[in-house]
Order: C-alpha cells, then sequence, then structure tokens
C-alpha cells in the first residue's frame, strides 16, 4: 500500500487549509455560491436535496483498517452514523455540514484520504481492479501506476478545469475487473509481440445520457511513456472538448466528432513533441512507489482446499458463500474474500459505523489490515488463509456482510436516486429491494448464475444501467416513476451496451419482468451458458415476448 | 482592480485599445489578435512594446510565427470555468518558447493562481479592493506540487530524487 511521504502530507494539509479558508469567505459572503460551488466540488462536496454530501476518494479502491476506522468515525461525528461505497471507488456522506467539512477533512488527511477531485471537471479518482497484485492471471500491479496516475493528476495546473469531468481506469489483467471501456481513458496492460509489458490505450469511453464503449487510441504504449501520453490526451480534450453545451462535453462527443483517427493523430502530434522531455517521473520515483506495492510477506501454508471440502460438506451455508464469495489467491493457503454489502433488505453499498469498524478489526484479523471496495459497491478481503476462512465467515454472518450473492441477480448496482439526489427521476432503492423480495431462494439464484442487474434514478446512468445484463433506468412520466429495462450490457472485457426491451413498467411490475426475463433465459439457455451470453445468441424477442406478451413485440424500439 | 507582476501591485505600462479605438502614437499597447492582423505593419513601425490580447477560442499557434516581435500575450478567462488559457499558457512557454510576459485577464480567480502561475502565466489582473493582499494570501496557498510543468519549480518527485526534505 502507498504512504504518504512529508511531500504527500504537506500537500494535503495546505489543501484542507485553502478549502477552510474558501468555506469561511463562503460563510461571510465574500464568495457567492457560483464562485464557491467549483471549489467545493474540487473537494468532492456537493449540495443534494437534504443536505451537503462529501465524496471521498479511495484511491484505486486500496485501503488499510487504519482508513476505515477513520471513515467509521467520520460517519459517526459527522454523518448519521453510515457512509454509502460507490462504483467508482469512493465512500459518500449524505448529511454533512459544510461549516464542519474543513476538520472532517482534516481528519481524513491524517489517514491519507481526501475528496480532493472526487468531483468537478477534473481528473477523478483513479480506478483500478480490486483484485489488484493477488491475482494470478494480472501481468503487473496496476496500482503502482494508478499511484503515479494520482500524483500526477493531483491538483494538475494545467487539467483542473477541464470540459468536463474525466475518468481514468487501469487493469493489469486480461479479466477486466475495472470496466476500463466505460472511462474517458482506459488502460489495458498487454503484452507486445516482443513481450515487452505495455498498456493499451481506450479512449472516450462513458456511459450517462450517451454511452459510449472506448475506442482504441493506442494498440500498445509503453509504460515509461504513460504521463507523456496521457498529458496529450488531456491536452488534446481540453484545447477541443466543447464547453458550449454540459451534455456534449466528455471527451467521447469529441473524439466521436472528430473520429478516432483524427484524435489520434493530434494526440500523436502532441506526444511526439512532449516524450523527449519525460514528464517529471524519475525512474527513482517510480521504483520508491513500486516498492510500496511490493506484495506482503506471506508465510508457507499447505493447501488447505481438502479441509475445506470437509467444512463445506457439512455445512451448506459454508459451501454457498465458498462458491460465490471466495476467488482464488495466487499463494498457495491464501484466498480472496468478498464482503457483499447486498444484504436483502439493505441499501447496495451502504455500510453502518458499526460495521466498518467491526470490518477493520476483522481485515486486521484476518486480511493483514488491508481490504479494498470495488466498482459493484462490495468490500474485499485481498489475504486471508484458506485455514481462516470458515472462521471468518462465522464472524462476518452476523454483520450482514456475508451474503452469498456475489455477481448474483440479487448483487445489484444501485444509485442513490431520488431519495438522496436531486438530479434523479426515480427512487433506485426501492426498485432494489422489491426486486430483492421476489429473488429469496438461494438455490435459484444460484442456478441462474451469473447476471448483473443495475439501477440508476436518471440518465446520468451513476448505477451503470447501461452495462448491466438487466439495466433499469428510472424515467419520469408525467410525474410518475417509470422503469425502462435494458437487456444485454456488460462492462466486462467485450464490454457491450444494453438494447432498449421495450415501454417503460411502474414499479410494481418491474421484478415480474425481471423473474419473466429470468424464466425465458433458464428455459432457453444451452448447458451452463450465462444469460449475457444466451442474449447474444437469442436476441431480445424471446424476452420481449415474455415481458410485454406477444401482441407488443411488433413494437418498434 | 490591480496587476501583480513578480509579487507586486505595479502601473501598467500597456494600454488596452479596443478593435474601435484609434492606436495611440506613443506607448505600449494591447491590441487584438484581429487588429493585429489588420495593423500589423502599423504596429511594427512604432518602437513601443507590443502585446495581444486572446480569447479563449484563440489558439496562440495562429501568432507563434510573430511571438518574436511580442513582449505580453494576454489570455483571457471568460470564466473561471474556462480553462484552455492554461494549455495555450503552456504551448507558449514550452512549445512556441515565449518569455515575454503572461498575462491573466478576465474572470482571474485567485483560488486558481497557482494554477496559472504553474501554467506559465507570470502577470495577473485581480479584481480586488486589496489586489496585493488578496495575491499574497493565494500564493501562500501552496508550496508542494506534484507535476513538472516547466516553471522551473521543482515537484515533489524531483525533491525526493534529491533526497531533500521539507
Ligand atoms: S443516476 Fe441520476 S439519480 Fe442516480 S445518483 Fe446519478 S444523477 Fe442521481
Amino acid at each position: 500500500m502507498y504512504r504518504y511521504d512529508e511531500f504527500d502530507h504537506k500537500l494535503v494539509q495546505e489543501r484542507v487549509q485553502q478549502f477552510r479558508h474558501q468555506v469561511k469567505r463562503r460563510l461571510s459572503g465574500e464568495l457567492t455560491e457560483d464562485q464557491f460551488k467549483p471549489l467545493r466540488l474540487m473537494n468532492g462536496l456537493y449540495l443534494q436535496l437534504h443536505a451537503y454530501m462529501l465524496r471521498v476518494n479511495v484511491p484505486y479502491g486500496a485501503m488499510t483498517s487504519r482508513q476505515m476506522r477513520k471513515f467509521a468515525h467520520v460517519a459517526r461525528t459527522y454523518d448519521r452514523g453510515f457512509g454509502h461505497f460507490t462504483t467508482r471507488q469512493n465512500i459518500q456522506y449524505n448529511w454533512v455540514k459544510l461549516e464542519e467539512t474543513p476538520n472532517l477533512l482534516a481528519e481524513l488527511a491524517e489517514v491519507e484520504v481526501t475528496g480532493i477531485q472526487s468531483s468537478g471537471n477534473c481528473v477523478r479518482n483513479i480506478t483500478s481492479d480490486h483484485y489488484a497484485g493477488r491475482i494470478k492471471d494480472e501481468l503487473a500491479d496496476p496500482r503502482v501506476y494508478c499511484e503515479l496516475l494520482r500524483q500526477y493528476t493531483v491538483l494538475h495546473p494545467e487539467f483542473s478545469f477541464l470540459p468536463r469531468k474525466f475518468k481514468i481506469a487501469v487493469t493489469g489483467s486480461p479479466k477486466d475487473r475495472a470496466a476500463v471501456a466505460l472511462h474517458d481513458i482506459g488502460l489495458r496492460m498487454h503484452l507486445n509481440d516482443s513481450g515487452k509489458l505495455g498498456f493499451e490505450v481506450l479512449v472516450g469511453g462513458g456511459q450517462g445520457r450517451t454511452p459510449v464503449i472506448a475506442k482504441t487510441i493506442r494498440e500498445w504504449l509503453s509504460p515509461e511513456h504513460l504521463m507523456a501520453y496521457v498529458e496529450a490526451i488531456l491536452r488534446v480534450y481540453n484545447l477541443n472538448g466543447r464547453r458550449d453545451n454540459i451534455h456534449k462535453a466528455r471527451i467521447k462527443i469529441i473524439v466521436n466528432q472528430l473520429g478516432i483517427d483524427r484524435y489520434r493523430e493530434l494526440v500523436d502530434q502532441e506526444f511526439d513533441r512532449i516524450k523527449g522531455d519525460v514528464k517529471g517521473i524519475p525512474e527513482a520515483e517510480i521504483q520508491r512507489i513500486k516498492a510500496y506495492f511490493a506484495p506482503p510477506e506471506y508465510e508457507e501454508l499447505p493447501d488447505f482446499t481438502d479441509k475445506l471440502s470437509t467444512l463445506r460438506l457439512a455445512d451448506k451455508a459454508f459451501d454457498l458463500w465458498m462458491s460465490s464469495n471466495v476467488a482464488e489467491h495466487k499463494i498457495r493457503g491464501y484466498a480472496i474474500v468478498n464482503l457483499t454489502l447486498k444484504a436483502p433488505d439493505r441499501v447496495p453499498g451502504d455500510i453502518t459505523a458499526t460495521a466498518m469498524d467491526a470490518v477493520a478489526d476483522l481485515a486486521d484479523e484476518y486480511s493483514l489490515g488491508e481490504m479494498r471496495v470495488n466498482h459493484r459497491q462490495n468490500l474485499v478481503f485481498v489475504d486471508v488463509k484458506q485455514m481462516d476462512l470458515h472462521n471468518l465467515w462465522q464472524k462476518l454472518g452476523p454483520l450482514e456482510l456475508a451474503t452469498p450473492n456475489l455477481g448474483q441477480l440479487t448483487d445489484m448496482i444501485t444509485c442513490p436516486g431520488l431519495d438522496y439526489c436531486n438530479l434523479a427521476n426515480a427512487r433506485s432503492i426501492p426498485v432494489a429491494q422489491d426486486i430483492n423480495k421476489h429473488f429469496v431462494d438461494v438455490d435459484r439464484l444460484i442456478a441462474i448464475g451469473d447476471f448483473t442487474v443495475n439501477i440508476s434514478g436518471c440518465m446520468n446512468a451513476c448505477g451503470h444501467h447501461h452495462v448491466g445484463n438487466v439495466g433499469i433506468l428510472g424515467v419520469d412520466k408525467h410525474g410518475t416513476e417509470f422503469f425502462q429495462l435494458t437487456l444485454g450490457g456488460s462492462s466486462d472485457e467485450g464490454a457491450s451496451l444494453g438494447d432498449r426491451l421495450g415501454r417503460a413498467l411502474p414499479q410494481e411490475e418491474v421484478p415480474a419482468a425481471i423473474e419473466a426475463i429470468v424464466d425465458t433465459y433458464m428455459d432457453i439457455r444451452e448447458d451452463d451458458e450465462r444469460f449475457l451470453d444466451t442474449y447474444r445468441r437469442i436476441g431480445m424477442v424471446p424476452f420481449k415476448e415474455a415481458v410485454y406478451g406477444s401482441a407488443d413485440t411488433k413494437v418498434v424500439v | 482592480m490591480g496587476l501583480i507582476k513578480e509579487g507586486k501591485l505595479v502601473n501598467d505600462p500597456f494600454k488596452n485599445v479596443s478593435d474601435c479605438e484609434t492606436v495611440p502614437a506613443k506607448g505600449p499597447v494591447i491590441v487584438s489578435i484581429d487588429q493585429w492582423m489588420v495593423r500589423r505593419d502599423d504596429l511594427l513601425k512604432r518602437s513601443d512594446l507590443i502585446g495581444i490580447w486572446l480569447k479563449s477560442d484563440e489558439h496562440p499557434e495562429t501568432i507563434a510565427g510573430d511571438l518574436a516581435y511580442l513582449s505580453l500575450v494576454a489570455l483571457e478567462f471568460p470564466s473561471f470555468r474556462d480553462g484552455r488559457a492554461y494549455s495555450y499558457a503552456r504551448l507558449l512557454r514550452d512549445k512556441y518558447v515565449f518569455s515575454g510576459e503572461i498575462r491573466a485577464v478576465g474572470d482571474v480567480l485567485l483560488d486558481q493562481l497557482h494554477f496559472m502561475a504553474r501554467s506559465g502565466f507570470d502577470a495577473f489582473e485581480v479584481e480586488s479592493e486589496d489586489p496585493l493582499d488578496a495575491y499574497n494570501i493565494a500564493a501562500a496557498d501552496y508550496s508542494v506540487w506534484y507535476q513538472q510543468t516547466g516553471d522551473g519549480r521543482l515537484s515533489a518527485a524531483e525533491l525526493r530524487g534529491k533526497g531533500i526534505r521539507r
């Protein structure tokens, strides 16, 4: 894990101090709300329906137990005793007071966490694979590059007032757990023909009202050129991105307007000019950062699978949890454990201060004090001894953190929706809860298998509905909340956007529609084909018929 | 309103000449890019300093060949949200190697002073009752930077490399 040195600390302290002064000027009326808005946004402070909301970055999703305890403390002291993990490896507090935020940020700074650039038209939290550094299929640990990018982008003098927000994601593994194709810049490590590690660079992906899968701007980029190339992309965007219409200001729009070839040409021209004076990252610095991400000292442990099998045979609930929530670790005798924040009756991503403290204690006891948050709003313990799995599972159960539904239908991504968000058309949280009530049969959920349901309360798509196998979008029809379903979305490697199923449904009809879709899939799937593959093979028609009846299927959508 | 240069409140030797005004016989002037194009030869005949004012959609590339004649480029922020001028300043310094004054004009929000200074601006038109005081407060905000931007100040990584500790 990266640790701040004096420079990092100093910068963050100065930032808090600057913000303290800005808040004072706002409270005294010296700054208008209009002038203050971009300043607070760049520190992660939004004005929501009922209160200020503070968004805090968990850089590339990695955190320590000490940080988690601080999150709990903040939830208790400055909020109403809980926090909400988002799809961007952030934690949000929904009830903070403006005058208290400087102190809150100062407390977070003590544990090396900030709200810097968690909103605003700048480069946001760099996101990554939550299994980074612990998974077999990885080519190199993406967190090293994430940290380099974090430092490169934080308070960047030139790129803090871009046309619009800018998101970068990095994966070091061919299996994409970071949804890189849905980012303004996606970086995917791979080997070139001569076996040298580098990045495929994708550009112009994004969700929102104009969802786009990113395009490849460069097949292979040598790691030492990463900053120069990112700088070239950002500069071309800063100068050419549209500033006349907020809905057309993201890089995806300008990439589409110019065409990827022209955009590439502009970037390459700039890149060729600047790559010589390698943008400010001395080799010693790269090595310094790499050292922080060196693997922990693992013990020589025997493989424990056989003993686990006995425990699994004896206890079906444990067996279910093992098969759904536990992933293979690259070191023998260790495992990766997913803590799902998706118990049936709770708000996806929400976690109480008490549970945060408990998670921190468990991380110390079972996971070398480290954990991750992923883009599906779950937590991950990355270094659990196999021999501890049964104990850990028993302790997670009472905290409602062992729901064995990872990647299943009830492991939904849900945005805050109309319960909190002033842009929302509809409440997303109750829809998730309704669906949960319909799908309680654990065996059936397992039989259904991989099945993502993503819910957004409006077309801004914070709930990633475009890339849910089933996407659910809240729409407003004459003042009533309706929900538009899409099928076939995916954010993994080979990402795709969902297709519209048909007319929007009232809230009470949504669970039945999902039932109908699931039943149809179970009928027509071949072997253990995933829902996504069945949909890709068969297409929309049977699902449409199942939901709307055959009369409706002729309606062109 | 006041002009800050090198940390001091200074008298502005330049006169902004709008497109409908006539250029005075003597004294440094700042003109728009349109006027520069039209009156280039006349302006060059005068022996006084010349500056050009670029709006946020006017790329310095258009005057790249003329920079040798110019002592000042004023980059306008129509709104503090429009960040193009930061890139223009960097291009002027790094790509076109312009060493004259780069002046921030328009909606110059001092909370962004560091971004401007590090991008290559070295003069600031500050709207405030006490411009120098406002400037000094903003200038004290930061002492550490992650990026190397060619303004001569060392980034955190470079300082680490030199073994300098804070
Ligand atoms: S998708 Fe819409 S409703 Fe949901 S959090 Fe985003 S802006 Fe708010």
